[in-house]
């Protein structure tokens, strides 16, 4: 049994071999992994050690404090939060040592072949095409959208049809698609903040070879479940103290500059600052009861409440800055890093939180879920139950 | 700017488990909603049969009491699980007004002072007393008060008290008043030496009452200021977990209703702006937990108090009437009658958002204590 004094003992001896003060930060990362301690409740010899997951905060805590590199989640959320937990649920052994490392040091960058033009909340709609080649490689081709990080991305996983004549959900195959590959053509899709974070993806006889299939064929739903199950809870161990959020610029604005201080705006930043700090407690019970290995469905609301509170805190924010409110940073056309939400001004800020209730599920699909999954509510009668793909309506 | 030095614990222990279990027995056994209903039309509308059985029967009277002065020697923690089950089941029993408010009163006052020599029966034998919950007491201060607003008091004179006071909630089943008076002391009087008038409140399970005094003797306690803050401090931190159980009961009583009601040949719960309406709403039950959690756990460490007090009610009490007001429109026609209980949990819940301040003033609070300074 893995406890907490053996992880220490382990993370010292990992820092004794590897001082971060001479070691090149990849090779800290790449013996960080191999000892087990990148994600210590993954399983051996595929960077953990079979060890509960709320132990991972003690050896974070010993890194940080030996000042150790670390594998910048932000750069590699996609493939942190979304890829290798599905690779771990369904990949084979290769594939499991194929990906999982260089994906953890953040050498190689994963991204999401998931929505369509035409599938978006509907994802089991999707219309890209898998063709397989008799018992060889499969022929791909069509269109993917909104797809963050692709032009940085190494690999995805992507999701495409391979049998039409089943209803939607049954013809899906999970694949892992090499972003190298000829026929795969990123373009920049430029979003509302000027920039372009994200992408439009065409595939045009995309070969993909039969072992980067990830699960059964057709069983390309359940395996994309487990993928969208994961994004949704990505919030996890997070631990922000008071202010923490997007309510702490704007409370610094207010301390600061007494000038544009009115009674209406601080009604409105009293209410925001009070529903922040119950979000933010209702974040940290999340994070006690995964602890105590008593999981709630309150992470259905977390990204819920953040996308409103993100929203509705930085749109007072760029009120509250008055004539500088009418001024932007910088509208320059550029395809960032990184993912960044907090970083740029309020104007920013307020733009790009537009999309916090919309990416990984829209806040109407996910009150869906809550009402369904956990108030136990009735669906909503179905007219795509039985019916081949091929013969919806389009 | 305070931060939090500890992270609070916000989960639920098992031995808290146990006790909302037990209560919540107790109170399916004592307090069904028929009979509430029945009970406000009576000229006993508080049940004190209920209280017998919590206070005697259970010891939860004495919950906040240390084992020395006859207590349960608990925290706010297990009070705050207590009033969860109270409010869901909008239980008329004098709990949060005695075994909280005037309770936490008695406590404000030095250890030493408290235990009592010979003749007079001073705070301590007063706490030994409503710990048993024999005696019920009530603060003298309006409900609508809140912690740090100025409240009413009476005139000291002669060696004894005069004035009325309005709005004074349970007064009516009280045993002893703790009144403030205008030379600052806070005085123990006894029910019977004051003139009770219940008022026609909108709450109809938590009655207010004027109190009279005309001469009343009073047994001097101590200064009150710091006890009546203190009191109503812990009083409306922990009123925002009774008004977790008002919206926790509105949420899951009107969940089932909606999937048994039936209309267009559908369950009515499958329509997709009642299922948003329903999930908009358990995500602020969810909040209103870790906020009232949150209260009850800086209250029994004493840490962080004043902000978690003033977070969790500037929150709660919007919930709690959202709750029930989305509980009784989505009843229809049977929501608006009187044989259905969703008028109590409105009553109190619009009653609760009053009671120890309301969320603006609560706010305003908060404005001071984390530096958001009005204009
Ligand atoms: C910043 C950003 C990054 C993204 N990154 C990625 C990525 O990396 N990879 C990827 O695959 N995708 C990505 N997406 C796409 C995202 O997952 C989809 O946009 C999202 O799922 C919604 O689909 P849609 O845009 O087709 O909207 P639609 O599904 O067409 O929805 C239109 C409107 O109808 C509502 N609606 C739809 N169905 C229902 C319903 N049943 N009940 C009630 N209302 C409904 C929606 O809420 C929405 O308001 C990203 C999106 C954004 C904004």
């Amino acid at each position: 049994m893995t406890d907490a004094p053996e992880l220490r003992r382990r993370t010292a001896e990992l820092l004794a071999a590897h001082p971060p003060a001479t070691t090149d930060r990849l090779d800290f990362l790449r013996a960080r992994f191999d000892a087990g301690l990148a994600w210590v409740h993954y399983p051996e010899g595929l960077g953990g050690l079979g060890a509960p997951r709320s132990l991972q905060a003690v050896v974070d805590a010993e890194l940080e404090a030996a000042n150790a590199p670390d594998n910048d989640p932000r750069r590699i959320g996609i493939g942190l939060g979304m890829a290798a937990p599905t690779i771990l649920a369904y990949g084979t052994e290769e594939q499991k040592r194929q990906y999982l490392r260089p994906l953890w040091t953040g050498e190689e960058v994963w991204c999401q072949l998931f929505s369509e033009p035409g599938a978006g909340s509907d994802l089991a709609a999707l219309g890209t095409r898998a063709v397989r080649e008799g018992e060889g490689d499969w022929v791909v081709n069509g269109q993917k959208v909104w797809t963050s990080s692709a032009h940085l991305a190494r690999w995805a996983i992507l999701i495409a049809r391979t049998d039409p004549d089943v209803p939607k959900h049954r013809g899906i195959t999970y694949f892992i698609c090499d972003m190298t590959d000829p026929g795969v053509d990123v373009r920049p899709l430029r979003q509302v903040t000027g920039e372009a974070e994200f992408n439009e993806v065409f595939l045009t006889d995309v070969r993909i070879p039969d072992a980067r299939r990830l699960g059964e064929v057709g069983d390309g739903w359940k395996v994309a479940q487990t993928t969208l199950n994961n994004e949704r809870v990505a919030i996890g161990g997070m631990r922000l103290p008071r202010e923490g959020g997007m309510i702490g610029p704007v409370s610094k604005t207010w301390r600061e500059r007494p000038e544009l201080r009115t009674h209406d705006f601080h009604q409105r930043l009293l209410k925001l600052w009070v529903e922040a700090e119950t979000a933010r407690l209702t974040a940290e019970r999340l994070r006690q009861q995964l602890v105590a290995g008593q999981p709630g469905p309150e992470g259905a609301g977390m990204k819920l409440a953040f996308a409103r509170l993100n929203q509705e805190i930085s749109g007072l924010e760029v009120e509250l800055r008055g004539e500088e409110g009418l001024l932007y940073d910088d509208w320059t056309m550029r395809r960032p890093e990184l993912v960044d939400f907090v970083g740029r001004d309020a104007g920013y800020r307020y733009l790009r939180s537009k999309g916090n209730s919309i990416e990984g599920g829209t806040t109407e699909v996910l009150l869906n879920i809550v009402a369904e999954r956990v108030l136990g509510l009735p669906a909503e009668p179905r007219t795509d139950k039985d019916v081949a793909w091929k013969d919806l309506a389009r | 700017m305070s931060t939090t030095s500890a992270q609070p614990d916000l989960l639920y222990s098992e031995e808290e488990e146990a006790l909302r279990a037990a209560v919540r027995d107790l109170l399916t056994d004592h307090c069904d909603a028929p009979g509430v209903i029945a009970r406000t039309e009576s000229d006993a509308p508080h049940d004190r049969e209920a209280w017998k059985a919590l206070a005697d029967g259970m010891g939860l009277a004495g919950l906040l009491i240390p084992e020395a002065h006859g207590g349960q020697g608990a925290t706010h923690r297990e009070v705050a699980v207590v009033l969860e089950e109270l409010g869901r089941a909008v239980a008329p029993v004098p709990y949060l007004t005695s075994a909280v408010v005037a309770t936490e009163a008695l406590l404000s006052f030095p250890q030493s002072r408290l235990r009592s020599t010979g003749g007079t029966p001073m705070a301590a034998d007063l706490l030994a007393e409503l710990a048993t919950g024999r005696r019920i007491g009530a603060l003298a201060v309006a409900l609508n008060i809140a912690p740090g607003a100025a409240y009413k008091v009476v005139r000291h004179e002669d060696g004894a008290l005069h004035g009325e006071l309005t709005g004074i909630a349970d007064a009516a089943v009280a045993d002893v008043l703790l009144v403030p008076a205008d030379d600052g002391g806070l005085y123990a009087v006894d029910a019977s030496a004051a003139t009770l008038t219940p008022q026609v409140s909108l709450d109809l399970t938590r009655p207010l009452a004027t109190v009279t005094l005309d001469r009343a003797p009073g047994r001097l306690l101590g200064d009150a200021e710091p006890a009546v803050r203190r009191a109503l401090r812990a009083g409306a931190g922990l009123l925002a977990s009774e008004q977790l159980g008002v919206a926790e009961w509105a949420l899951t009583e009107t969940v089932r209703y909606l999937k048994e009601r039936k209309q267009f040949n559908r369950p009515v719960g499958g329509f997709q702006a009642l299922k948003h309406r329903l999930a908009q709403l358990w995500l602020e039950v969810v909040n209103l937990r870790a906020a009232a959690r949150n209260a009850a756990d800086a209250l029994a460490k004493d840490d962080d108090t004043a902000v978690a007090v003033a977070v969790a009610q500037a929150y709660a009490a919007p919930v709690a009437i959202h709750a029930a007001e989305e509980a009784l429109q989505l009843h229809g026609g049977i929501g608006m009658t009187w044989e259905h209980p969703v008028h109590l949990y409105l009553k109190r819940a619009k009653a609760d958002s009053i009671a120890y301040g309301t969320a603006g003033a609560h706010r305003a609070a908060l404005a001071e204590l984390v530096d958001l300074q009005a204009p």
